[in-house]
This record gives structure tokens, sequence and C-alpha cells, in this order.
């Protein structure tokens, strides 16, 4: 499940950084909640740039024992 | 008769006689024998093409049927043995190609085509029925149904891969992944892909996938000979891709080919690589996205404080000018005061030579009385006061 979850914190943080831009470039905003939603945003970015930056790039073969056991290795292609 | 024709000429004869002479009768058998080796030998292995007629089903799964065309027809039997691998009896009419090789049955003295194996033709044949009616029974059940596509995740990070480990699949999607999305981790389930149990190696490995922590999958296989991408068209085959509780993309042959597992999977590539394309985001491009989120972000920000500092200079001008004029407003109103004051003031009567004298009690003497002899009191002047005494 963690790979799901860092799946989807790469969308959900893209998703919340839009969400964050769309709303700092509206007219109805004090600067306090400006700045808030800025420092947020940075931080967003960062995580997805962090993410961006990754590179695995793994190829792994599955492979299953008589008892049903699975076990990955790794492969070269 | 000999003597008749002489001994120059009886030679013909006599030679046919020898001829024949040579042989000896044959049995029916023999004779049978003999038509079945020239028989086999005539043509050797060949496709033949024609339409399936009066196909029988024997208990022992030995098929008996007729091959035929406009102008003639061929007895045809397909032993158990080759029967057993074909997925679908062929309807009547149903025209194939079937790869027989020519005999004569001794038994009934018939000539037949032992057939090894059927396949479709560019019509409706053998394989064609059972693709037609596997996709009947899909559609049956809804799994051809668009409504049940599901969308691929927006970046992946697990991708299994269902297809042969020895084919070029793998190599494809490996330099794909590199280009476009390099943190995906491809995950390798292998399953033969044709051939006799690439429908039981495919069904195992669907199965599979479902065990693993993958977000989509891709069913994949090379292109090839249409007849190879039969396990494609199996039914079992499309209905564990249906089963599959993540996302499929199904790859399966080339552009033109189109195979139910295409049909049932959430999306068709027409290509490995192709599929690698769709299920991988680019990089560059969700970089950019990206870049272009930091300058609005920044842009946001800096906007916001140029509007606030603008209306901030814009309050503070507000400030000081209703500060000028408030403070001009009173400057007025003291100098009007002051002059009231000025023309109502005791002084200016002094000024024109007037004193007033007051007792040391303060009060004001405005009669002799109130000043009578020895009394000492004040005498205030235009500039300033004086002590004085009265006589």
């Amino acid at each position: 499940m963690t790979e799901s979850s860092e799946r989807d914190s790469l969308a959900l943080t893209l998703e919340r950084l839009e969400k964050i831009v769309h709303e700092l470039e509206g007219d109805d905003l004090d600067l306090d909640r400006a700045l808030a939603l800025f420092e947020d945003g940075v931080r967003h970015l960062r995580a997805a740039r962090e993410r961006l930056a990754e590179a695995d790039g793994r190829v792994q073969r599955v492979l299953e024992d008589a008892r049903g056991t699975l076990s990955i290795t790794d492969l070269d292609v | 008769m000999r003597g008749r024709r002489g001994a120059g000429s009886g030679d013909l004869f006599a030679d046919a006689e020898e001829r024949r002479g040579d042989r000896r009768s044959f049995t029916v058998s023999e004779l049978s024998e003999v038509l079945r080796e020239a028989t086999e030998r005539s043509t050797g292995q060949v496709w033949v093409k024609g339409e399936v007629s009066g196909l029988k089903v024997y208990q022992t799964g030995h098929w008996y049927f007729t091959l035929r065309d406009e102008l003639a027809q061929l007895r045809c039997v397909m032993w158990r043995t080759y029967t057993r691998k074909l997925k679908v009896t062929p309807d009547e009419g149903a025209e194939v190609y079937a790869l027989a090789t020519p005999t004569v049955n001794r038994d009934r003295g018939e000539l037949r085509l032992g057939v090894v194996t059927m396949l479709p033709t560019a019509g409706v044949g053998i394989h064609q029925l059972g693709f037609e009616r596997a996709r009947e029974a899909l559609a049956r059940d809804g799994l051809l149904d668009p409504g049940r596509k599901r969308r691929l995740p927006a970046f992946p990070g697990t991708i299994a891969v269902v297809t042969s480990p020895d084919g070029a699949v793998l190599h494809d999607l490996k330099t794909v992944a590199r280009r476009r999305w390099p943190a995906a981790r491809l995950l390798l389930v292998p399953a033969r892909v044709q051939g006799d149990d690439a429908v039981d190696e495919l069904v195992a490995a669907l199965g599979l996938v479902d065990r693993l922590d993958a977000d989509c999958c891709i069913i994949a296989r090379g292109g090839g000979a249409r007849e190879d991408l039969l396990a494609f068209n199996d039914e079992s085959v499309c209905r564990a891709v249906a089963a599959c509780r993540i996302p499929t993309v199904a790859a399966v042959g080339h552009e033109t080919d189109v195979t139910l597992t295409d049909l049932v999977a959430d999306l068709r590539a027409a290509t490995p690589s192709a599929a690698a394309e769709l299920v991988l985001p680019d990089r560059r491009a969700v970089e950019r996205h990206t870049a272009n989120l930091a300058t609005r972000l920044a842009h946001g920000l800096t906007r916001r404080t140029g509007v606030m500092r603008e209306r901030i200079e814009r309050a503070s001008d507000r400030v000081r000018g209703s500060l000028t004029a408030l403070l001009a407003d009173r400057r007025r109103r003291t100098d009007r005061l002051a002059a009231t004051l000025d023309a109502l003031s005791p002084l200016a009567v002094l000024g024109r030579g007037y004193s007033v004298a007051r007792t040391a009690d303060g009060r004001v003497a405005k009669r002799v009385a109130d000043l009578p002899s020895k009394t000492e009191f004040t005498l205030r002047l235009s500039d300033g006061e004086i002590d004085a005494e009265a006589r």
C-alpha cells in the first residue's frame, strides 16, 4: 500500500498546488491568507520536485513457487 | 495370331506379354496399399481450402466431415489427437484452411484427407466463430461495456507486465519507461503468450497480478501471425483480464489486430510501446507543469503583496491628507478666535492709555471709596504692573 499512497501523493500534491495557485490568483484574499497559501504552495512544490527527481527504473520479475509463495527478483533487461 | 503377324512384328506383343508377366496380379489389399502410398506421395501434406460440411463428432473424439467447394468434395477425418487442440467445433459451412495429407482408406476404399489442423480463412472461419461466440458471451455478461472502463492512475509507481519473458516486449517497455518516467518500477509476471499452454499461463499470471501491489497492469505481446494471437481471444483469458482489480492495458499484436482481450481491457494500445506511453506520464511535461505552477505561485504572492502595498500607500495618503486638512482648519479657527479675543481684551483698552487698579485682594477699584488713604494697590498698565499707595 505504500507504493499506492506514494503514487497518490504526487497526484494529490499537484492537485493541491493547482488549487493553491488558483486561490492565490483570486481577488478576495487578505495578506495573511496569501502568505499562508504561499508557504503551503512552496512545501508542495518541493515535494513534487523531489518525487520528479526520483529515478528508480527497476525491472523485476515475479516468481511463484509450488506453495504459491511469491518472490520478486531483479531483472536485467 | 503371332504366326500370322510374322516373327519381325510379333515382338511388340511378346514384349507386352512379358512386361505384364513381370508383375503378378494384386490382391485388393495390395493394390489398395499401392494406391494409398501413391496418393500420400502425390502431394504430401498440403493446405486445403474448403467449406466444412456434414461434420460428425464421435464419442472417441475423432471428427468425420467433408470439405467442399463449388465443384468437388473430399471426405476428411481428423483424429482425436488433433481435434483436441482445436478450441471450437466448426459450424456447418464454415470456410477453413485444413492442413491435410490425402490418403486412401483401406476398409472402405475411399479417398480421404487426414486433417491435422484447421485455421480460419479470411471469411468466417473456425477461429472467427470461436471469436464471435466468446464475444457474445463476454458481451452478455457486460464485460465489453464501455461504462466499466477504469481510468489509469495519473502517476503509477509499479506496473505489472504480463508477457513472455523471452520477447522484446519487456525491453520496449523499459526503453519507454526510462525516457518518460524513470521512477516507474516494472514487474514482469511471465506467461507464455502463444502455443498450447498460453491460455492457462495467461490466466494464472493475471490471477497473480492481483496479489501484487501494482498500480496498473499491461498485458502485452509482440506482433505475430494472426493465429498466434489466439490465446488473447480465449474467453477465460478475457474473463481474467476483466477480473483484475487494477486498471488494465492490453497491447496484443499489431495495430490491425484487435483481440477480445483488447476489448475487455480498460484501455487498448496498438503496440507494447504505445501501452507504456499511455500508462506512464511524461516527466518533462510534468516538470513543465510544475515549473508553471511555481511561477504562478510566486506571481500570486507578489501580486497580492503589491495590491496590499498600493492599498496601504493609498490609505496613508488619505490619512496624511485628512490630517493636514484638520490642522489647517484648527489653525484657521484659532486665528479667528484670537482676533475676537484680541478685540475683546481689556489689554487693548490699556493700550489706549487706561489703567486698572486692583486692591491687595485682587478686586478692581472702581470708585474713590475703594481706595481709602494709605491703601496699597496694584496698577495694571498696558505693558506691566506697578505697586502704588493712595495718599
